[in-house]
């Protein structure tokens, strides 16, 4: 489809564990660029930690380790400093997670000030009216940048947490549920942004609910028991699924 | 079923009542202990009792000018040096949860907090009395940074592991390294509980009498050296309670209200800040 897909991001043969539990067996993918892929895949199957091995979350857990390979744009992802990679790789959770002590204007730009990178005043400006303006935040806080972030509605919140991690130009967004908490309007606002973001970044997004994949992926994965089961086009995985889990998963047999 | 039911009612009543009078039965020593002060110390509290420095026995009035100054730098001393370290061992115990040292320092922490404060005024006197070969603000506000110590870290500690998880995820996931992690989130969303903290251990030292008696030893002069004897509100009450003279009776009745005052206000405003985080 659509010619020769670009790849941003590897992994041959990634693995990972918490202490002696082998959580991925061995996974083997390719994220295009500026599509949206969605992971999917029945609880306790490992979306979450496959996703969190792509910015090096997984090791902050105490006892969580990562074998095997993952390239980001060419690059040996396990040889580089973590600190580097999470901020090439941004990351929304499953929960809306502002900073309770910062304002609005101030959580945009965590990524900056957290990291002790000082900016002019009109460059702070400029940064949060784009980031607020791709998470579709913007016209809604224009005139309370100033106040808590928390003060917002959960689905502005992620919306907020969205921009504060688009305001640091990641290469790379990854989305860790990021509806399951919220209502069904406020789910509908995201999915519409998630299709919008991939102009700019590529996201990869994990779900458990198959529509959403559905509604919002480009690219599809299907994760089974720590293994990638099938990937490919979302189209053509819901059509013609090629294994038969991936089909029994779909028609909601199981998960 | 039914025939039961006053009878049930009747027993609810009943139980509520008892549980209402026991519950009652702790407040009547405060009580008392107020109305006795307020009776007692209210008549001789006045301006100059607050802002005169006291005079020879046999002369009236004259104030504890020296005490209330004494014990805000006690205080004060005692703070710059137990703060600081009580917060950051607090941070320590917060982070590093699972080890074995972290484990120790709990304990430690606890038993420290169990120990008789005569114990440690014994332990500021043979450290730094001894040494210097006198009594002074220093040794006295050692002993009171003792004190303090413990309450600062264990609350340090608690309201910093009730920062959530996520906040940290948030930070380290914008590639934001573990100890800029901890002093411009954990730290900062945990700031009204840890000034809780410090504020609830200076009102506890400010009453401590036992370790200052022979480490700041007390001073009729106005004295603002850390190096010399100095007087503090708790030794007043005792040394004026314990005089032959009547009229220092009555100074120390106002002196334990003056105190009583000064713990409540500390205690006011640690509470007033807890319930700014109830807020959040």
């Amino acid at each position: 489809m659509r010619g020769a897909m670009e790849e941003i991001l590897k992994t041959r043969g990634l693995k990972a564990y918490y202490g002696e539990q082998e959580i991925l067996r061995g996974i083997d993918m390719t994220i295009p660029r500026n599509r949206v892929t969605a992971i999917m895949g029945p609880s306790g199957c490992g979306k979450t930690t496959l996703i969190r091995c792509f910015n090096r979350m997984h090791e902050a857990t105490p006892g969580a380790r990562i074998e095997g390979k993952i390239w980001l744009e060419g690059k040996d992802l396990m040889s580089m400093n973590p600190i580097q990679v999470r901020r090439m790789v941004g990351m929304v959770f499953q929960k809306p997670n502002p900073f309770p002590t910062m304002s609005i204007y101030e959580n945009v730009l965590a990524g900056y000030r957290l990291n002790g990178i000082k900016l002019k005043r009109q460059e702070e400006q400029r940064i949060v009216e784009e980031a607020l303006k791709k998470a579709g935040l913007w016209d809604e806080v224009k005139d309370s940048l100033r106040r808590r972030g928390t003060f917002l509605s959960g689905g502005q919140q992620q919306r907020l947490c969205i921009a504060r991690a688009l305001a640091v130009n990641p290469r790379l967004l990854l989305m860790d549920e990021p509806t399951s908490a919220l209502d069904p309007k406020a789910t509908r606002r995201v999915e519409e942004l998630i299709g919008h973001l991939k102009e700019t970044v590529t996201v990869v997004v994990v779900t458990h609910n198959v529509a959403q994949a559905g509604r919002v992926a480009d690219y599809t994965a299907f994760l089974y028991w720590g293994e990638l089961i099938e990937f490919g086009p979302t189209s053509r995985l819901f059509t013609t699924p090629q294994d038969p889990r991936t089909e029994e998963y779909l028609t909601g047999k199981f998960g | 079923m039914n025939k039961n039911l006053p009878r049930r009612l009747g027993k609810d009543r009943a139980a509520t009542l008892v549980v209402f009078l026991l519950a009652i039965i702790p407040m009547v020593p405060l009580f008392l202990i107020l109305l006795q002060l307020v009776m007692k110390g209210a008549t001789s509290l006045n301006l100059q009792f607050l802002t005169s420095l006291p005079r020879p026995p046999g002369e009236t009035g004259g104030g504890v000018l020296n005490a209330i100054a004494g014990s805000v730098i006690l205080v004060t001393l005692a703070s710059v040096m137990a703060v600081p370290t009580g917060i950051l061992a607090g941070i320590y115990l917060a982070e590093y949860r699972d080890k074995i040292l972290p484990h120790a320092i709990r304990v430690a922490a606890d038993l420290l907090q169990g120990t008789p404060s005569i114990v440690i005024g014994i332990l500021a006197y043979a450290w730094v009395v001894r040494p210097m070969h006198h009594f002074s603000a220093l040794a006295g506000s050692g002993a009171l940074a003792i004190i303090m110590l413990p309450v600062i870290v264990r609350t340090t500690e608690e309201v910093l592991v009730l920062v959530p998880k996520d906040l940290r995820e948030a930070a380290l996931a914008l590639g934001v390294p573990r100890w800029r992690m901890i002093l411009k989130v954990v730290l900062p969303t945990g700031m009204v509980g840890v000034t809780t903290g410090v504020l609830l251990s200076m009102a506890r030292v400010a009453g401590e009498t036992a370790p200052l008696l022979f480490t700041a030893f007390g001073n009729p002069f106005l004295s603002w050296k850390p190096t010399e004897p100095i007087d503090a509100m708790p030794l007043v009450i005792f040394n004026y309670a314990t005089s032959p003279y009547p009229h220092w009776w009555r100074q120390a009745w106002s002196a334990s209200l003056l105190l009583i005052a000064m713990v409540v206000l500390l205690n006011i405003a640690a509470r007033l800040m807890a319930r700014k985080i109830g807020g959040r």
